[in-house]
């Protein structure tokens, strides 16, 4: 008796277990080995890629977005837009049925509408909105950092569907501004039951949007999960349920990606790539950064003021040897200070050719004799510089060739930031750039143009030809805009206010049967439209 | 022993002062404005940074920043994250019980290893097992543990595949934290395999951990034992004819374990310590990886109340250390 009653016992669990695994089996999830924790689950709030992915990119929409895989604008939460002759009124007009979603915490009784866009960027606009201080020391960062308090006079609800931003002057890159993380956009109902009930700061903790994806829990350096937003607005995902499992270390980031742990990391070690491209369970992917990393000279310091003693200096840097050992072969030369994958890129542009005997030549011929220089060196590693220590060696030696003697110095990162933009600076600084919107002026104008010098203009150069094409291509269309940045190119080319080193190459590595995955060149990792094969 | 205790006590306070200045002026002194930090490259504007500046307090002079501070902290405030925008103490709690986890589960392998191992040690004094295990154990206490976590993840979790490679449990399980405690709360969520995957995911963290303390036990017990072994009375029991286990386990081992406690209560500080390392290799979600993200980010209030805690913690710990000595051993209460 004692024994049947064991084997109806464990009849029972295996049928329980039958009936069980089926179900789960069924529901596909994808593993994100991710590289860090959120620093929250408002985007607006920050400016780390880790907080979007986590945030922005899974939960969240945006009125415009960036085509998947490119840097070129598309319609997202608006249907359409149009834009005044005066290039000061954008009117956006809102794709109708569009759902928030109804989570454990929060249950939406209406569509997205033009009250949640206002509210999504009143917040960050006005001080006496009750959200703009809803987390101690909120400083709204990215909106602040685009300009965007000067920039917009007003944000008005023409009806129910439709919202206006009144400009204080033309700018064409706004509304790829508004495809940004910090334009994501919030419910303002959801907002609303938060400040009723005292819990502003879960607008933080418990995001609530329209995204792909649905946020379900949050274990603070752990795992993050989301399941599939069921009625998104573009349709289910094809997978049910996402999880970021927070790693951050790398080596342990690629033991678990090959022990099937998760499906996709970010960021390998460069030495590694080539042992990841070896596996037969892992596909590799590889795309070109939106950035650019760069040695500045300072152009107010004599003899760097001569562009013919820059553009010396330019020919004696060896490239090649920086992208084998620098970026260990996950970089590509830099000629433009813009990378290639981006709209108004200039192909014709040819690169001065590495020639140090010609170099020497053409320093004596400008009378510069036994010059000797200093050279930064960022004290932290970023994509476009994974080793700027390594680089200003190996430019150090470079420049002893053609007869410059380099001094090298570095300070900590925020001081390095802080006096690199002193106009009587001492030396030529190695820096880079992230794009952030996708747009050439985020470039040009940020890096380059005569109002940033003292500023993010380390080559303190105001050239006023240059200046006035990226001036006139604040405006037009985007083939009007593309001419005047292809010209401008041609006069940075001309100038060499830098030595423009290499655009990093970003590389994905992940399951075989992960599908659908595109790579964001603006450093993204979003999962819309990604599947895992049977 | 209550005057006993209640000087202990007292002594903490002064002690507990210094530490928060020291905390407070450290994190001030390493290179690095948290708002420029913020900023990155992007930069902002100089009004921009005044704004930020007086936003956070940091425009005002130290000596009244830290006078805030303290009076914040008495009060229970001890700050938000300016990363996070969190406040310090909420992130502490949810990530305390991670931490504490995984140093029990250290101690208790370093404990259970190290004793007999030091036992054992020193009665063959001199053998090439005394010479053996000593020399691992002074390996043990050298090895970096950053090198020794990855070696393990390689071998156990890469080539053998035995335990997961990094995290608490296994994706597949997913329960609400009840007590914060992976191992009771796989227990208390009921579902099948879940504790298994905890305990497998502890084990290589809480090994590694172990290691330095381990090694500093096992040395502690070999040289007690050895002092306690040459003791007139271990000579008599011998004489008596009573087994060497009995004279070992009941007359050598119980007096050479009162230094071994002691020594046990300061590993607390070395535990919390070896979690920073530890934590970071094996993506373990507990406070010594949270401080090392902040203190790269200046993410003062985050660093200087995150070790105002820890210190708090030590300090409590090794004052029951020292109250449970005094109530062994009753010379040292006076």
């Amino acid at each position: 008796m004692k024994f049947s009653r064991k084997i109806l016992a464990a009849t029972a669990l295996t049928a329980a277990m039958a009936i069980g695994m089926p179900l789960a089996a069924q529901a596909k999830t994808l593993v994100y080995c991710s590289e860090g924790s959120p620093e929250g689950f408002d985007p607006a709030l920050y400016t780390a890629g880790t907080t979007f992915d986590a945030s922005s990119k899974a939960v969240y929409n945006r009125l415009m977005q960036f085509k998947p895989g490119t840097t070129e604008l598309e319609n997202g939460l608006a249907e359409s837009y149009e834009v005044s002759d005066d290039g000061l009124e954008y009117t956006f007009k809102l794709a109708p049925g569009v759902k928030f979603h109804t989570t454990d915490y929060f249950t939406p009784s209406r569509d997205l509408n033009a009250d949640d866009v206002i509210f999504s960027f009143e917040r960050q606009l006005k001080e006496d909105n009750a959200f703009n201080q809803y987390v101690e020391g909120a400083s709204w960062e990215y909106f602040n950092g685009m300009s965007m308090p000067e920039l917009i006079e007003s944000i008005e609800k023409v009806d129910d569907m439709t919202v206006k931003f009144k400009l204080t002057r033309p700018e064409a890159p706004f509304v790829a501004n508004l495809a940004m993380d910090f334009a994501s956009i919030l419910s303002k109902e959801y907002a609303d039951q938060l400040a009723e009930a005292g819990n502003e700061a879960d607008l933080n903790q418990k995001p609530v949007g329209t995204g792909p994806f649905q946020f379900v829990a949050y274990q603070p350096d752990a795992v993050i999960r989301y399941k599939a937003h069921p009625d998104y607005f573009r349709g289910k995902q094809p997978i049910d349920d996402l999880v970021f499992a927070i790693t951050t270390d790398t080596s342990v980031r690629q033991q678990k990606l090959k022990a099937g742990e998760c499906q996709v990391m970010p960021y390998p070690n460069p030495a590694d790539i080539e042992s990841l491209k070896g596996d037969d369970n892992l596909q590799v992917m590889e795309q070109e950064g939106l950035n650019v990393g760069y040695l500045a000279y300072n152009t107010k310091v004599e003899p760097f003021d001569k562009p013919e003693v820059r553009k010396a200096l330019n020919m004696a840097i060896n490239k090649q040897a920086i992208l084998d050992v620098v970026f260990q072969g996950a970089g590509e030369a830099a000629k433009n200070p813009i990378p290639p994958t981006m709209w108004s890129y200039n192909e014709a542009i040819e690169d001065d050719a590495y020639d140090p005997e010609k170099a020497k030549q053409m320093l004596a011929d400008a009378g510069v004799e036994n010059l000797s220089m200093k050279v930064w060196a960022m004290p932290v590693a970023r994509p476009y510089n994974p080793n700027a220590r390594r680089m200003a060696e190996l430019i150090q030696e470079d420049f002893s060739k053609i007869g410059v003697d380099v001094e090298i110095v570095s300070y900590e990162w925020g001081e390095y930031l802080e006096r690199s933009k002193a106009e009587d600076r001492d030396g030529a600084v190695l820096l880079g750039w992230t794009g952030d919107n996708g747009d050439p002026d985020n470039f040009l104008a940020v890096l380059l143009g005569c109002d940033a010098v003292g500023g993010s203009n380390r080559a303190q150069w105001c050239n006023e030809e240059f200046n006035d094409l990226i001036t006139k291509a604040k405006s037009g269309t985007q083939e009007e805009r593309a001419e005047l940045y292809k010209q401008a190119q041609e006069v940075f080319k001309r100038e060499a206010p830098w030595a423009t080193i290499a655009h990093s190459v970003t590389v994905m590595p992940m399951s075989k049967n992960v599908t659908g995955y595109k790579q964001d060149p603006l450093g993204g990792h979003a999962f819309e439209g990604v599947d895992i094969a049977e | 022993m209550l005057r006993f205790f209640l000087h202990r006590l007292g002594l903490l306070i002064p002690t507990f002062i210094g530490v928060s200045i020291v905390t407070f002026a450290f994190i001030r002194l390493i290179p690095g404005d948290p708002i420029l930090m913020l900023a990155g490259e992007r930069g902002m504007s100089a009004e921009r940074y005044a704004e930020l500046r007086s936003l956070y307090g940091y425009d005002q002079p130290l000596i009244v920043q830290y006078f805030d501070y303290a009076w914040s902290a008495l009060q229970g405030d001890l700050g938000t994250s300016i990363v996070t925008k969190r406040p310090v103490l909420e992130e502490f709690f949810t990530l305390f019980p991670a931490t504490i986890e995984l140093a029990t589960v250290a101690i208790i392998i370093a404990v259970a290893v190290g004793i007999p191992l030091g036992v054992l040690a020193a009665v063959k004094r001199g053998s090439w097992l005394d010479q053996g295990l000593m020399g691992v154990a002074l390996v043990g206490y050298s090895m970096p543990i950053f090198w020794w976590g990855l070696l393990l993840i390689i071998l156990f979790s890469g080539i053998l595949q035995w335990t997961p490679v990094s995290g608490r449990i296994s994706l597949l399980y997913f329960f609400p934290p009840v007590t914060g405690f992976m191992l009771i709360d796989s227990l208390l969520s009921g579902q099948a395999g879940a504790f298994k995957s905890a305990l497998s995911h502890l084990i290589l963290p809480a090994i590694v951990l172990a290691t330095i303390p381990l090694a500093v036990i096992a040395r502690q017990t070999r040289s007690a034992m050895l002092e306690v072994l040459g003791e007139d009375y271990v000579r008599t029991a011998r004489a008596k004819g009573m087994p060497p286990r009995r004279v070992i386990g009941l007359h050598a081992l119980r007096n050479a374990l009162i230094p071994v406690i002691t020594t046990i209560g300061l590993q607390v500080g070395v535990l919390l310590a070896g979690a920073i390392l530890t934590e970071t290799i094996f993506s373990w979600p507990g406070i010594g990886k949270w401080m090392v993200d902040s203190v790269f980010k200046r993410d003062y209030a985050v660093v200087q109340g995150g070790l105002l805690l820890i210190a708090g913690i030590v300090m409590v710990v090794n004052l029951l250390v020292d109250v449970t000595y005094g109530l062994v051993n009753p010379r040292i209460r006076h």
